[in-house]
């Protein structure tokens, strides 16, 4: 009952900010007088979204595979940096300037080198959602290794565990309430490393799209495909949080009451 | 991985650790003997934990070494219950009792975790996880832990230093009971705890650490709370602390 109430109230509460944001917005173009080529009123943009529909279902299908690939292999390839950096004092020496080279290294300057290499379709767009979000995984889920907490790891060597033993029962799994925070912080800027990919050179997605309407001055199209953009980085970004609040049940939340 | 019950006493043979560049102790020898139930007293930083560590052979001395009674390495011989339960919060307490067998990769006999969970009377919260247990359950699911692993010695670092006085009273009672035919060393800090549990009891003091005379306790323990022979020895004992105390 009380999950259920709570859920209800997470509803209701997910509701009022949508309304009140469109509210907001609403009031912005009315009292303002916005012209709809700079900032067109919720209804037009809800006309163009259903006008569209299949233009955009299209093109968002398209995006959503690029995210979701790009989160996928990112939090894989970032989990197992992460473990490899965690294994050896001389890998970490060697890796970590790598690593944050690749980071201070904007996205929007490597997303026209990324397009050359790997073409105008998708890869390109999986690789630049990659490197943009295995650096908060690696980071995160590197830190949550190192600081497993000794006395389990002596409790384990008491009870006759091997390394591997120790790593795999103990360490890893110890660490993955930080790799939750790594993959959720991933979930919120998956979408960025998409987008720029398909802003830089691309024939379809809603970074396409958005480029093409902006260019044309269809401002209601570019806000429509916004909105789809905002839609799917709150759902992966829910999601995602669900998965780790079930999968990670025993971490302590502060937030949640006991 | 199949243990041999018969009781089996420590060893340490001209031990010497330092720590930070000092020495917290240096050619110390003692011996525990097979079955006993043995106290470590001394204030805190004199080195007690690392003594324990360094039987428990997670850290090795300078000098020194430390073997069974029989003369035969204490590797797998050993079970250790640390300053906290530390029990794994993803693992619910019958997990958490067969942790030993999971990580040494083998198959868990729940049977016998279950008969030990009821043992320590946690049979009813044998599926829940440690988050919401007491402090007190919490102990006692890590006596039933140290009990699975079917050690002849068990090593006790102030085990239950972070209990209220009930509880605690009533977990010593529950342990000395699981316990008695193994070779228990137990460190604490408190006087009373040793005073209650132990057949000998040795006190650390000095720098580096040195043991005072050990202290035989008379009477068979759990010894109630108005048992001469208790009062007694903790009188004597915080004599001791309190001489040791001045010294350093």
């Amino acid at each position: 009952m009380k999950v259920r109430r709570k859920r209800t109230g997470q509803f209701v509460e997910g509701v009022v900010i949508f309304v009140g944001f469109l509210v907001v917005w609403w009031l912005i173009v009315v009292l303002l007088k916005t012209p709809r080529y700079i900032l067109p009123s919720p209804f037009i943009v809800a006309r163009a979204l259903w006008e569209t529909r299949s233009f955009l279902w299209y093109h968002s299908l398209i995006t959503l595979i690029e995210i979701l690939s790009g989160f996928i292999i990112g939090i894989g390839l970032g989990a197992i940096l992460a473990l490899l950096l965690s294994s050896s004092k001389t890998l970490q020496k060697w890796f970590m300037p790598a690593i944050i080279i690749s980071q201070s290294l904007p996205i929007f300057a490597l997303a026209p080198i990324l397009v050359l290499w790997f073409g105008f379709g998708m890869s390109s767009k999986i690789v630049a959602t990659v490197l943009v979000i295995f650096f908060p995984v690696t980071t995160a889920f590197f830190d949550g290794l190192r600081r497993t907490e000794k006395s389990w790891l002596e409790l384990a060597k008491t009870m006759g565990a091997s390394p591997t033993s120790a790593l795999i029962h103990v360490k890893l799994v110890a660490a993955l309430p930080s790799l939750g925070s790594g993959v959720r912080v991933a979930a919120a800027i998956a979408p960025i490393g998409a987008i720029i990919g398909e802003w830089v050179g691309s024939s379809s997605g809603l970074g396409f799209v958005m480029l093409n309407a902006n260019a044309r001055l269809q401002a209601p199209t570019c806000f429509a495909a916004l909105f789809i953009l905002t839609i799917m980085a709150i759902g992966l970004w829910k999601v995602v949080d669900f998965a780790i609040k079930r999968y990670l049940f025993w971490v302590p939340d502060t937030n949640r009451g006991s | 991985m199949a243990h041999d019950n018969t009781p089996l006493g420590i060893l340490v043979h001209d031990l010497s650790f330092q720590y930070e560049g000092e020495y917290l102790f240096k050619n110390l020898s003692f011996q525990i003997s097979p079955g006993s139930f043995t106290g470590v007293l001394g204030k805190s930083g004199i080195g007690k934990s690392s003594l324990l560590k360094i039987i428990a052979g997670l850290i090795k001395p300078d000098h020194g070494f430390v073997q069974g009674t029989s003369g035969a390495s204490l590797l797998n011989q050993i079970a250790y219950m640390g300053q906290q339960d530390l029990l794994f919060p993803w693992l619910n307490i019958s997990e958490n009792v067969c942790l030993g067998a999971k990580l040494r990769g083998e198959v868990a006999d729940e049977k016998r975790a279950l008969n030990l969970i009821r043992k320590v009377g946690l049979y009813n919260a044998r599926n829940q996880y440690p988050a919401s247990l007491s402090g007190g359950m919490r102990q006692r699911a890590a006596i039933a832990r140290t009990l699975y692993e079917e050690r002849p010695i068990v090593l006790m670092d102030e085990p239950f230093s972070a209990l209220d006085a009930v509880t605690r009273s009533n977990i010593q009672e529950l342990a000395y009971d699981v316990l008695r035919d193994k070779t228990v060393l137990i460190v604490t800090h408190d006087p009373a705890e040793a005073a209650r549990l132990c057949d000998t009891i040795l006190v650390l003091e000095g720098q580096p650490a040195q043991f005072h005379a050990p202290l035989r306790v008379v009477g068979t323990p759990p010894r109630p709370l108005n048992d001469p022979h208790f009062i007694a020895t903790e009188t004597q004992l915080m004599h001791i602390l309190k001489a040791a105390s001045h010294e350093g």
